[in-house]
């Protein structure tokens, strides 16, 4: 019962973010300069009379506006983005061709920011005021301030043209390489790079979070207790700091995930990552609004697919959270 | 300790604090001394860093050290902008919600988180593409992304102090809930929305390097994210022309968030001292 | 420990220096040799790990081979905790105070140690819980002939628990010996004064003013939280006022006591409409209808007449504005101009027995007393009819406690002013006021004179109350505040 309804709020909550951003795009396009129906079919695009006759036709344009609201929140709801009127290939289609490669991507840096972050930073903690402490957090202060797309460039740079170790773009190698294990390796060696790029600025997030938050935590009553039981040290900073340090990040954690999901933008176009976010970075270009729309409402679907893994987290790690005893 | 003491302390901060003023110092006076053109074209492209070019040409045959001088006024106009409306917007959502409660906290918490979840860069993307780039456009862009972690710190703050007892006996003492939100609570929320506020700064100098890396950048005006975006197809061959702006761009931000700690720790001593004694 | 402590000289445990043992050793003597327990339940056990998980851990790093189960539920079972297989599964946050504490005496008891020092293990918790756990304490010490160190404030609990005693001023012990030698002839002044500051349970002479037609009526009070109903949870309801009535009259004191979630916190503030009632009645003197229902315009005007002072005094005074400007509050919002506000000002702080040069100055600048002080000034800045005051003197040392109830009195007896005084402390009530009303689980489960009820209660919860009073009939006696001092000039 207990993890049904936790499913429940979870798919309540997602149908009401899927609604709210359908709202949200519907008036976006309309806020843009000029005839919708000519946003929609691409500025640039030499469009024909038929081609926006069709465009009106599918979006009831002729309508009044809480009929083409209605109109268009059903289409959503059925699983009905429309049309990529540059590609002439339904939206829903061409995203989720794309979306298996930046489910890897954030994924993996999600993963790799959350295991290495907390790692360091508790490691500072522990270390405080001395050299690795110090030295770690101008690293981290470092990639805190540095834009994403920079740290790309750089990487790329230096392992790639330099070193020549690691492929600078793409998810496989042009030419196809044969048998399921070495595909694997492929994809592992081209996914390197973006990751670290990715993860790298959450890596430097959790490390200063992770380091202040452990801090705090050993100062308080329990630990003392901790210590006053005659635990050794080791015991009280894992089972009794770490533990409930962790706590705030898997929170924080859990609202970057926007965050790191518009990221991928980013790092998949300076990767040429053939994944959401580089489509997002056509459509830009091609001002194909229809399809970055749909963009935004996979990715915001993705954000909550991550708060959600984040709120199990927490459950697991937080006995205060959720009312089981 | 006074406020100045406590943020001379902290070394790091006096640090960003030079390199700020000098930043600022280049953002004002670039364009008022020089005549020099960032988009002209002085000679042949993609030199490398000598003595023509300081630190190279792009492939227009531009100097990139002008256009570095020239891109420090709109890198900070619109970080500070973006701030300062981003600052209104949260600290109004916050505060209202914090100090009134109820069903107004109730709306104005799921419009936060609601906002908190979707992609904020995707989102900002799609606002400067659709309102066409240019300043206004990704003030507003930035600043509609940037409001919510202010808003949830002021509503923190105003929810705590409002049940403090010395509201309550403001309350009692015939206050009127205008005065007791600006004269009771307010001053004693500030200094942590201050230190958040200087940081949002450096987030929005980030968003916007981003924007314009991607061609989003306002056209007319010359932009440390922009001059890496265009290079991109030949930074290869001319590291310089990615690696100078970006330079630019990671000392910026980097002493924002430095006088920011420092302003933390000048400010909010107790977090402070919280943090430091173990 | 901070880094920056320095410790010297020699503490012998069983032979050994304990200063400047190696960490290691000294770590195998702690929790096993040597059990702590702390002032704060609420703090000092992890949130996130089980309660029999963090007494086996005593057990696992001292070396001890399991299984453990058994042992675990004996132990919480010997601290009189209930149902010790299913509570040794619970995390704590699901314990009551008094049970957490119980815990950390069975973590700390675990291995039988020689020494137990428990760090003022009763100070957080209400007042028959800390009978409870003293008990425990003596019991658990008979059974395994342990020596403890109790570090307390209060001189009740020493005369109760203590054996010998050391009496520790600024870092140094002024006097020591045994219980009975200390408490009745003190030798040292600072022991002198502490002695003398305990509040005894002799209550004040009831006064005529008791007659007076009343100025305060309540009438049924009643007041439910109500927790948010979750999407799949059904809303959570605790009854915090159970039809609450009582009488107060003009230069009348009327207490309520009670122990902590008795009710009488928020009963005070539905009183001072800070809180809504869900039903009920209070009526005050010239007032026509219900003050409860009363609503925003028609409040205005009588909000003035029911002042209230409150139990912080650093929470209740804003760091950021001068006393000036924090006692004048009122008297500004209700358009009287600064520089009558100002000659007010001086008057009240002059009443309240502090310098007029302290309106300039911010409320960092004063101790807790002084603070009280200013708290008091300002609720007395619109010349109320009814004060009330919830627990102000529970967060001030008992010397000062003294001081601040005095001013209590002797303001009241000059102004006709009637003063409703929430305390958890019988004693305290017993010092300042007329009628007292017991309250428990948002009822009132007994009132009357003061003189009636502290000595010869009719409800056994009030008995229970008074029994539980630390050190009482152990302490030498004193008489109680004068209601009327004379020390501040007329205004």
């Amino acid at each position: 019962m207990r993890h049904l309804g936790f499913v429940a709020g979870w798919v309540v909550k997602a149908f009401v973010v899927v609604l709210a951003i359908t709202i949200l795009n519907f008036f976006l396009i309309r806020m843009a300069p000029g005839d919708p129906a000519i946003v929609l079919a691409g500025e640039a695009g030499a469009a024909d009379e038929q081609f926006m006759a069709q465009v009106r036709q599918d979006f009831g344009l002729d309508k009044p506006l809480p009929v083409q609201l209605a109109a268009y929140v059903g289409n959503v709801l059925t699983l009905d983005l429309g049309q990529s009127y540059r590609a002439q290939r339904p939206v829903v289609d061409m995203l989720f061709e794309r979306l298996p490669a930046t489910l890897l991507l954030t994924g993996t840096a999600y993963l790799f920011a959350l295991i290495v972050g907390p790692l360091l930073g508790a490691l500072a903690a522990m270390r405080s005021r001395t050299v690795f402490d110090s030295a770690l957090m101008v690293v981290a202060l470092f990639f805190y301030a540095t834009p994403i797309f920079w740290v790309g460039l750089l990487l790329i740079l230096v392992f790639s043209v330099n070193l020549g170790w690691l492929p600078p773009f793409g998810m496989q190698s042009l030419i196809p390489v044969s048998g399921t294990l070495n595909h694997v390796l492929d994809v592992a060696r081209h996914l390197v790079l973006p990751a670290l790029t990715l993860g790298l600025f959450y890596v430097a997030v959790y490390v200063r979070l992770t380091r202040a938050s452990m801090l705090e935590t050993a100062s308080l009553d329990y630990v003392k207790t901790a210590r006053a039981k005659g635990l050794p040290e080791w015991r009280v900073a894992t089972a009794h700091i770490l533990r409930t340090a962790l706590l705030p990040i898997i929170t924080f954690a859990g609202l970057q995930a926007g965050h790191l999901v518009g990221g991928a933008v980013v790092v998949e176009t300076v990767f040429a990552w053939p994944g959401i976010g580089r489509l997002a970075f056509d459509a830009l270009f091609q001002r194909d609004y229809n399809l970055l729309l749909g963009v935004f409402l996979l990715s915001a679907l993705m954000v909550v697919f991550f708060n959600m893994l984040t709120d199990i987290f927490l459950r697991i790690a937080d006995p205060r959270i959720g009312g089981n005893s | 300790m006074s406020f100045f003491r406590r943020f001379a302390q902290n070394r790091g901060a006096l640090v960003g604090l030079a390199v700020l003023f000098v930043i600022v110092l280049i953002a004002i006076f670039t364009p008022m001394v020089s005549s020099a053109d960032p988009w002209k074209s002085l000679g042949r492209p993609l030199t490398p860093p000598g003595a023509q070019f300081p630190l190279g040409s792009d492939m227009l045959g531009r100097d990139v050290l002008t256009g570095i001088l020239f891109g420090a006024r709109i890198s900070l106009l619109i970080g500070i902008l973006s701030a300062v409306v981003s600052a209104l917007i949260g600290v109004t959502v916050g505060a209202v919600a914090g100090f009134f409660g109820g069903w107004v906290d109730d709306v104005l918490v799921r419009i936060t988180e609601f906002f908190q979840t979707i992609p904020s860069f995707i989102f900002a993307i799609l606002l400067v593409a659709i309102l066409t780039p240019g300043l206004t456009s990704i003030v507003v862009a930035i600043a509609v992304v940037t409001w919510p972690p202010i808003a949830r710190l002021a509503r923190a703050e105003f929810m705590t102090l409002r049940r403090r007892e010395f509201v309550e006996a403001a309350v009692l003492s015939g206050v009127s809930q205008p005065r007791i939100i600006v004269r009771e609570v307010l001053p004693n929320a500030i200094s942590p929305l201050i230190v958040m506020g200087s940081l949002t700064v450096a987030t929005a100098i980030l968003t916007e390097s981003a924007l314009s890396f991607l061609g989003l950048g306002d056209p007319n005006r010359i932009s440390w994210g922009y001059m890496i975006g265009a290079s991109r197809t030949v930074f290869r061959q001319a590291w310089w022309l990615s690696v100078f702006p970006g330079l630019a761009i990671v000392s910026t931000v980097l002493a924002i968030n430095l006088v920011g700690e420092g302003l933390n720790d000048a400010l909010n001593p107790h977090l402070k001292g919280r943090v430091g004694v173990q | 420990m901070p880094k920056s402590l320095k410790v010297e000289g020699t503490i012998r445990y069983d032979g050994q220096n304990l200063v400047g043992l190696a960490p290691g050793l000294h770590r195998r003597i702690r929790g096993s040799r040597i059990g702590m327990v702390f002032q704060e339940p609420m703090a000092a056990l992890n949130p996130v790990m089980k309660v029999g998980k963090q007494i086996e851990e005593v057990f696992r790093f001292h070396n001890v081979p399991g299984p453990y189960d058994d042992r675990i539920v004996a132990l919480l079972a010997s601290m009189g905790l209930p149902e010790p297989e299913l509570l040794r599964h619970a995390y704590p946050f699901r314990l009551s105070g008094g049970q957490r504490q119980r815990v950390m005496i069975a973590m700390a008891l675990a291995l039988d140690p020689d020494l137990l020092i428990a760090d003022e293990p009763t100070t957080a918790l209400d007042v028959t819980t800390q009978k409870q756990i003293l008990s425990l304490l003596k019991a658990a010490q008979d059974e395994r002939h342990m020596a403890i160190m109790l570090i307390t404030h209060d001189f009740g609990v020493v005369a109760d628990v203590g054996d010998e005693v050391a009496v520790m001023q600024e870092g140094r012990i002024v006097e020591r010996g045994s219980v009975r030698e200390v408490l009745h002839n003190p030798q040292h002044d600072y022991t002198r004064t502490l002695l003398a500051a305990v509040p005894d349970l002799s209550p004040r002479p009831a006064r005529a003013a008791s007659a007076a037609p009343p100025l305060l009526t309540a009438t049924d009070v009643t007041k439910t939280y109500k927790g948010r109903a979750g999407l799949f949870a059904p809303r959570r309801e605790v009854q915090a006022v159970k039809g609450v009535s009582l009488k107060l009259a003009r230069g009348e004191t009327v207490g309520i006591v009670g122990e902590s979630g008795s009710g009488k916190s928020t009963f005070a503030r539905i009183v001072v409409r800070l809180l809504k009632a869900d039903s009920g009645e209070v009526r005050l003197e010239g007032v026509p209808g219900n003050l409860l229902a009363l609503d925003h315009r028609q409040l205005a005007p009588v909000r003035r007449r029911v002042q209230m002072v409150f139990q912080d005094p650093f929470a209740s005074l804003n760091p950021r504005r001068t006393v000036f400007e924090i006692v004048a509050q009122g008297l500004l919002a209700h358009g009287v101009d600064r520089r009558t506000a100002r000659k007010r000002v001086d008057e009240l702080l002059d009443l309240v027995a502090l310098d007029p040069s302290a309106a300039e100055r911010y409320p960092n600048a004063f101790s807790g007393g002084q603070r009280q002080r200013i708290g008091i000034a300002r609720a007395l800045a619109l010349e109320p009819d009814v004060i009330v005051a919830d627990e102000p003197v529970s967060a001030l040392d008992v010397s000062i406690q003294a001081r601040v109830l005095e001013l209590f009195a002797s303001i009241q007896a000059r102004l006709g002013i009637g003063l409703l005084f929430i305390t958890h402390d019988l004693r305290v009530a017993a010092q300042i006021c007329d009628h007292v009303a017991v309250m428990r689980n948002g009822a009132v489960v007994e009132e009357g004179e003061s003189a009636q009820v502290l000595f010869d209660p009719a409800h056994e919860y009030t008995r229970l109350l008074i029994d539980s009073i630390p050190g009482l009939g152990k302490l030498p006696t004193k008489r109680a505040v004068a209601p009327a001092a004379t020390d501040a000039p007329e205004r």
